[in-house]
């Protein structure tokens, strides 16, 4: 009994952000190492080649550039979209199925309004009922947390295959043509709704809106009493009823908000690029979402980076399957390892190995 | 006329693998780890049994003997489940990551993993076949008993399936009895509700978290063998499973974390799953039937939670690392 273990671990202090950040580019080489030689073993390319068709494949031509920012415009607004609640701790995993609610919110708007109200009208109204789908699919696990603590882990989960289920259904109620189980592009001839295109870039007006949402993101969390008010029931619910914060209220608050940024995505998703709505169409970044919220620490700045990483892999990736006739899952298995390498990770900025010396064992051992 | 024996059997072979996947998770989070993963793992599993099945099946050429292909599917599933069980009790009870965060990674992982080796088994290994189709494996998997048919509509309800159906529910009950009458289950409740005292009470927090997980991963993935090998009849689709997995992890909430009840549980979201095939209705209706186990499950989560019954919460600490230094 009473083994003694060779080490022994602590907390650390803060570690400075550049150690932290070595330690993070230390483990994405590593998993870099290992994916190329489960590559190699799993298909016998040369891992460098591969590795240059993954870059050719995310920035090769200016057209595939303007893709990978529209990905990471859209995975970062989700990401935001979850962050508050995750700096209070509240793990909304739901973020796919606000996203796709909003979605179909957005493309009702479109199919049923379609020639009946003037575009700017119906823009309007779009907005307003993406954001509005969103917001309630977020606020109903959020109400049942604030007012019996349901696991909003589980509540927030089950919602997405609700609202799958519900765009699965539309989908065939609205499909073109009769039978053919999709919708199509969406006012094709009329372009009615089709949020406005900046100049000849498809793509921009995401990218900005994104951008601005991103600022405005890292203002409230950190500048503003809501702000401060949500990292105090993150830290301690107990600390924030003692001074005074209704908990509850911020819990529905934050979550109408979250819920509200998942609308903005889904808005963006139809009526900016799509022009059609799809069981697929948020396509997992709603969970996607969850790790570059947590990989960047919950910090809007840091989630551009983190979602530029996934977003790179993942278009990398395709290229890759394309390239070498592989099947396209084998971005996930990169992306996999990867994440496992940044998750581990975190292990040795949060915490240290103090390993024990021999003398010193011995020493303890006959006191 | 609802056709009642044509139904049953088909919502039991729905339930099988919901019923493996609820039970391994079960015993999962009774450790208070909520493994986001298991649909991942059910996938390697599932893909795991069908490397296996398809390395042997090639080597031999066709003359199978039975009891190798029986064995050698069930080994590399249990093997290739378990590593992904060790790795998510690695990266969250060794290195204390985020429990969500490393399961959805796990799930990301698992199903890429399953879809990138089920599309390119044959041209990994040259095989000269065109679809991986496991017949004689799949002939031993699912079976049944031979006088089953002669039973009617008895046999036909109870005896029709292949052994991995009755596994699943020996693996159930052995789970409950466990977890509710032994020592074992005892202490292993302990460290799911507070591993705080477990830890004071002596016990071993680590090893009891790494056990019931890496036991209940293995469970998991017998889930994904079971469908490939005996409901798919061998054949290995890309997402043919589907998100039975996350189905899985709502059957672990709507039987309160109780193995026992999920064996007839498992078999209405089965029937749930396909009750629209038996009910005449729209294309579209269809997708409306298939939300009822999510429905279910919600409403199931909020009933349990508005009563606050001790006995029917998630473990207490569910969800969280622990580290015991901190408080």
């Amino acid at each position: 009994m009473n083994k003694e273990s060779r080490f022994h671990i602590s907390k650390r202090k803060a570690l400075p952000w550049y150690k932290a950040w070595a330690i993070r580019g230390a483990a994405i080489v590593l998993a870099l190492i290992v994916c190329a030689l489960i590559t190699t073993l799993a298909t016998g390319l040369n891992p460098l080649k591969v590795y240059g068709t993954m870059i050719q494949g995310a920035l090769g031509t200016p057209r595939k550039v303007w893709t990978l920012m529209q990905n990471l415009a859209i995975l970062l607004c989700i990401s935001l979209a979850v962050t508050p609640a995750f700096r209070m701790r509240f793990w909304n995993i739901g973020a796919e199925g606000q996203v796709l609610i909003s979605a179909l919110a957005c493309a009702a708007c479109m199919i049923l309004l379609g020639d009946k109200v003037p575009n700017a009208v119906l823009i309007l109204i779009m907005i307003a009922a993406s954001v509005a789908a969103g917001a309630i699919w977020a606020v109903i696990p959020a109400f049942f947390k604030a007012k019996f603590n349901t696991n909003e882990t589980l509540f927030t989960l089950m919602m997405n295959y609700v609202a799958t289920q519900l765009v699965a259904y539309f989908v065939i109620v609205w499909e073109v043509p009769k039978g053919a189980g999709k919708i199509g592009i969406i006012n094709q001839s009329t372009q009615a709704g089709w949020l406005p295109q900046i100049g000849d870039y498809k793509y921009l007006l995401n990218i900005l809106v994104v951008a601005v949402l991103t600022v405005l993101m890292y203002v409230y969390l950190n500048y503003t009493k809501h702000g401060y008010e949500i990292a105090v029931v993150g830290e301690s619910e107990r600390t924030a009823r003692y001074v005074g914060i209704k908990v509850e209220k911020v819990i529905i608050r934050t979550l109408l908000l979250s819920g509200a940024v998942c609308g903005v995505a889904g808005l963006l998703l139809v009526g900016g690029t799509d022009h059609t709505v799809t069981t697929t169409i948020a396509g997992g970044r709603g969970f996607t979402a969850v790790m570059v919220s947590w990989l960047a620490k919950f910090n809007p700045i840091g989630m551009i980076f983190a979602s530029l990483l996934l977003v790179f892999l993942g278009r990398g990736a395709s290229e890759i399957s394309t390239v070498y006739g592989l099947n396209n899952s084998f971005g996930d298995i990169l992306t996999g390892v990867i994440l496992f390498f940044i998750i581990g990770s975190e292990f040795f900025i949060n915490y240290q190995l103090h390993f024990r010396v021999k003398a010193e064992k011995g020493g303890e051992a006959n006191v | 006329m609802f056709d009642l024996v044509g139904f049953i059997p088909r919502a039991v072979m729905q339930g099988i693998p919901l019923l493996f996947g609820a039970t391994g998770e079960t015993l999962t989070e009774k450790s208070g780890n909520l493994n986001l993963g298991i649909p991942g793992i059910m996938y390697v599993g599932g893909i795991s049994g069908v490397i296996g099945a398809f390395l042997y099946e090639q080597s031999c050429g066709g003359n199978v003997v039975p009891a190798l292909a029986l064995l050698i599917p069930l080994l590399s599933c249990l093997a290739g489940s378990l590593l992904m069980g060790l790795l998510y009790c690695f990266l969250t009870v060794t290195l204390r990551a985020n429990q969500n965060v490393t399961g959805l990674a796990m799930t990301t992982f698992g199903v890429g993993f399953g879809n990138f080796f089920g599309g390119s088994l044959i041209k990994l290994s040259g095989a000269d076949v065109p679809s991986i189709a496991l017949s004689a494996t799949s002939a031993v998997f699912s079976r049944s008993l031979g006088f089953a048919e002669k039973l009617g509509w008895f046999g036909q309800i109870f005896l029709s399936y292949g052994f991995l159906a009755y596994t699943a529910v020996a693996i159930a009950l052995i789970a409950a009895f466990i977890l509710k009458r032994t020592r074992l289950g005892l202490h292993l409740r302990a460290v799911g509700e507070s591993p705080a005292t477990a830890d004071a009470a002596g016990l071993n927090i680590a090893r009891y978290k790494y056990g019931a997980t890496c036991v209940g991963s293995m469970v998991a993935g017998l889930g994904g063998l079971y469908y490939v090998m005996d409901y798919a009849c061998g054949v290995w689709s890309n997402n043919a499973f589907g998100d039975r997995g996350w189905l899985a992890i709502a059957l672990v909430i709507f039987t309160v974390w109780r193995p026992n009840v999920s064996v007839l549980a498992s078999i209405l979201f089965g029937g749930l799953y396909i009750l629209y095939l038996f009910i005449p209705s729209g294309m579209a209706d269809k997708e409306l039937y298939k939300m009822l186990p999510y429905i279910v499950t919600i409403i199931v989560l909020i009933i349990s939670s508005v009563r606050s019954k001790k006995e029917n919460q998630p473990p207490q600490s569910l969800g969280l690392a622990y580290f015991r230094e901190e408080r």
